[in-house]
C-alpha cells in the first residue's frame, strides 16, 4: 500500500478533495492573473459590455510617459529604502536585547508584536492625531527640545517621513519574532566555545550571532521589500483618502487605485500592476541568486 | 567584583532601551485612549493632558451613534467569520489531498500554486471587480467573501502540519475500515490542532483589518466593514478626535484580546510561516 502508484479512481477522489479550493483559486486567482496580464494590453475597452476594441502597447507608452506614474515608482522606492534598513537594525537590537533578558522578557514581546494585530486604519487615524500640527504630541516633544512645530501631514517635504515613521513602529514586532525564533536556534556551544577562546561580547556577536543569523537577516529583508512595495492602506488613511500633499505619498499600488478606482482607467490600472509585478518578481530572482551565492546555512 | 558591577551595568542599560522601545511602541495605544475619554476642549490643551480628570465614557456612545457602527460591526463579523470557516474548509480537503492521497499531476499543480503566491494580490483586483459586478455582486457579502474563500498560504501551512502526522497511522486506520474522511476529520485534524488554530487566529486578524478590497467592492453603509466604515467617518467627524479615538478604539479592542488571549498560537504561526521560505 506504501509504494501505490496513483490510479484513475484514487486521482478521481484526490480531484473532489481539491475542488473546493480548484474552484475558488481559479475563479479569482488562476484566471484573474491571466485576465490581468491581457487588460494590460486593452487601450480601448469597455467596462459596461466588456468588449475590447483595441490591442497594443499603449498603456505601457502611457506609463513611460507619465510624470505621476515615475513619481510612484520613485516614492515607492524611497519608501522601502526608508523602511527595510531601519526596521531590520532595529528589531534585530531589540531581538537581541529582549534575548539576553529573563525578567519580563515575554511581556516586553507582547507589546511589541501589538501594532501588528491592529487595523491600520485605525491606527494610521491615531497617528494622524499625533502627527496634528497644532495640538500633536510629536510636535509638543519636539517643542520640549526647541523644535518649531512641523507641519507632518500637510508639508511634501515630511509627509514621508510621518509614513516612513508609522510603518516602521508597526511592522517591528514581525521581524522581532522572526530574530528571535533564529536566535534560539543557534547553538549554545559556539558562545560556549568562544568564551573559552577569549572572545568578548562583540566578538561573539560579530562572528557567530551574525553569520548564524543571516538566513533570517536576509528573509526578513526580502519579506519586508515584498511587503512594502504593496503600501496602500497606511497612506489612504493617514492621508483621509488622499495620497499625500502634493502626491508626496503616491506609491505604486496607490497610483494602481486610483487609475482604476477614480478614473476608470482600466488598461493604465492594469499595466501599473503588471509592473508591480515585475519588480517583485526581480527582487525574488535576486534573493534566489543572492541566497545561492552569499548566504550562510 | 569587578565582572559583576560590569554585569549589572549591561543589564540595567539593556532594561533601559527595551523600556524605552517599549514606551514608544504603547504611546499611540495610550494616546488614543486617553485622548477618547476627554472633553473638545481637554484634546486640545497644550502642555497636553495625559490623563483625563473624568472619564467620558460617553464619547463611546456619541461616537458609536455618529456612524452606523452597530452595522458595521455586524458586517465585519459576518465577512470575517463566514471567510475564515469556509477558507478552512477548503484549505483542510485540499491540504489532505496534497499530503496523504495519491493522484497525477500532484507536484505540478503544487507547483503552479507555489508560483501564484508570488502574485501581487493587488494586481488581481481590476480582474476580480470585473468578475464580481459582471455577476451583479457588487456591494453583497459574497464580493466580501468569494475571493477569499481558499488561500493557498492556508493550503501550504496545513499541509506541512498534515505531513507531519506519520503516514503508518494512514495506513492502520485504512485497514480498520476507516473511509478517508473520516480519517480526515476523526484523526488528521484533531492531531494538528495547534497548527489550524493558528491559521485561523492569523485569517481572522488580516480578515478584520482588511482594508482595500472592501474599499472597493462597498458603496453603502450596509456593507461596509469596520476599517471602511471607520475611514468613512473620519470625513463625517473632521477634527472631533474624542470621537475619532474612541471609533478607533473600538475598532482595534476585539483583535487586541483575542491577541492577549491566544498569543501562544499567533506566534507560533508566525514563526512556522516565516521560517518556512
Amino acid at each position: 500500500m506504501i509504494n501505490e502508484k496513483p490510479t484513475f479512481k484514487s486521482t478521481l477522489k484526490a480531484f473532489l478533495y481539491l475542488l473546493p479550493m480548484l474552484v475558488i483559486t481559479i475563479t479569482f486567482n488562476i484566471y484573474p492573473i491571466i485576465n490581468s496580464f491581457l487588460m494590460s494590453f486593452y487601450t480601448k475597452y469597455d467596462f459596461f459590455t466588456n468588449k475590447v476594441y483595441q490591442m497594443g502597447f499603449g498603456n505601457f507608452v502611457y506609463l513611460w510617459h507619465d510624470p505621476n506614474f515615475h513619481l510612484a515608482v520613485r516614492n515607492t522606492l524611497i519608501f522601502v529604502l526608508g523602511v527595510v534598513p531601519a526596521t531590520v537594525v532595529i528589531s534585530l537590537v531589540i531581538a537581541l536585547l529582549l534575548n539576553k533578558i529573563k525578567f519580563l522578557s515575554s511581556l516586553f514581546r507582547t507589546i511589541y508584536f501589538l501594532p501588528f494585530v491592529t487595523s491600520t486604519v485605525a491606527i494610521a487615524m491615531v497617528w494622524n492625531w499625533i502627527y496634528n500640527s497644532n495640538y500633536g504630541l510629536l510636535n509638543y516633544f519636539l517643542g520640549l527640545f526647541g523644535i518649531h512645530p512641523i507641519n507632518w501631514l500637510t508639508n511634501p517635504h515630511y509627509a514621508m517621513i510621518a509614513l516612513i515613521i508609522m510603518s516602521i513602529w508597526k511592522g517591528l514586532g514581525f521581524n522581532i519574532i522572526l530574530f528571535l525564533v533564529g536566535i534560539n536556534n543557534i547553538d549554545k556551544t559556539y558562545y560556549e566555545a568562544a568564551a573559552i577562546d577569549g572572545a568578548n561580547a562583540w566578538q561573539q556577536f560579530r562572528y557567530i550571532t551574525l553569520p548564524l543569523l543571516s538566513p533570517i537577516t536576509f528573509l526578513v529583508t526580502v519579506n519586508g521589500i515584498i511587503e512594502n512595495f504593496k503600501v496602500f492602506d497606511g497612506i489612504y488613511a493617514l492621508f483621509q483618502g488622499t495620497p499625500g500633499p502634493s502626491n508626496s505619498c503616491l506609491t505604486l499600488v496607490y497610483y494602481l487605485y486610483n487609475k482604476f478606482y477614480t478614473e476608470w482607467q482600466y488598461g493604465v490600472a492594469a499595466a501599473s500592476g503588471v509592473v508591480l509585478f515585475f519588480l517583485i518578481l526581480l527582487v525574488t530572482i535576486l534573493q534566489f541568486w543572492y541566497s545561492r551565492k552569499h548566504v550562510h546555512y | 567584583m569587578k565582572l559583576r558591577t560590569k554585569q549589572i551595568i549591561s543589564k540595567i542599560l539593556i532594561y533601559a532601551i527595551v523600556i524605552l522601545g517599549a514606551i514608544t511602541m504603547l504611546i499611540p495605544f495610550f494616546w488614543m485612549i486617553s485622548t477618547s475619554l476627554k472633553s473638545g476642549p481637554e484634546t486640545i490643551k497644550i502642555p497636553p493632558i495625559w490623563i483625563p480628570k473624568v472619564f467620558r465614557w460617553s464619547n463611546y456612545v456619541a461616537a458609536w451613534h455618529a456612524a452606523p457602527f452597530g452595522q458595521y460591526f455586524i458586517n465585519s463579523i459576518i465577512v470575517t467569520v463566514v471567510t475564515t470557516v469556509g477558507q478552512l474548509f477548503t484549505s483542510i480537503l485540499a491540504a489532505f489531498a496534497f499530503s496523504k492521497l495519491k493522484f497525477w499531476g500532484k507536484n505540478v499543480i503544487f507547483m503552479i500554486f507555489l508560483g501564484t503566491m508570488m502574485i501581487p494580490s493587488e494586481m488581481l483586483i481590476i480582474p476580480n471587480f470585473v468578475t464580481l459586478s459582471r455577476m451583479h455582486l457588487i456591494n453583497t457579502y459574497p464580493a466580501l467573501i468569494l475571493p477569499y474563500l481558499a488561500s493557498f498560504f492556508t493550503v501550504f501551512t496545513l499541509r506541512q502540519a498534515f505531513q507531519a502526522v506519520p503516514d503508518q497511522i494512514y495506513y492502520a486506520a485504512k485497514i480498520d475500515g476507516a473511509s478517508d474522511w473520516r480519517f480526515l476529520w476523526k484523526i488528521l485534524v484533531p492531531l494538528s490542532k495547534s497548527s489550524i488554530t493558528a491559521v485561523t487566529v492569523l485569517q481572522v486578524i488580516s480578515c478584520w483589518n482588511a482594508f482595500m478590497w472592501p474599499l472597493i467592492v462597498t458603496n453603502s453603509n450596509a456593507m461596509r466593514t469596520l476599517p471602511v466604515g471607520l475611514q468613512a467617518f473620519t470625513t463625517d467627524a473632521g477634527t472631533t478626535y474624542q470621537l475619532l479615538m474612541a471609533a478607533s478604539t473600538f475598532v482595534i479592542i476585539p483583535m487586541v484580546i483575542l491577541y492577549l488571549f491566544l498569543q501562544k498560537y499567533i506566534i507560533a504561526g508566525i514563526s512556522k510561516a516565516g521560517l518556512k521560505g
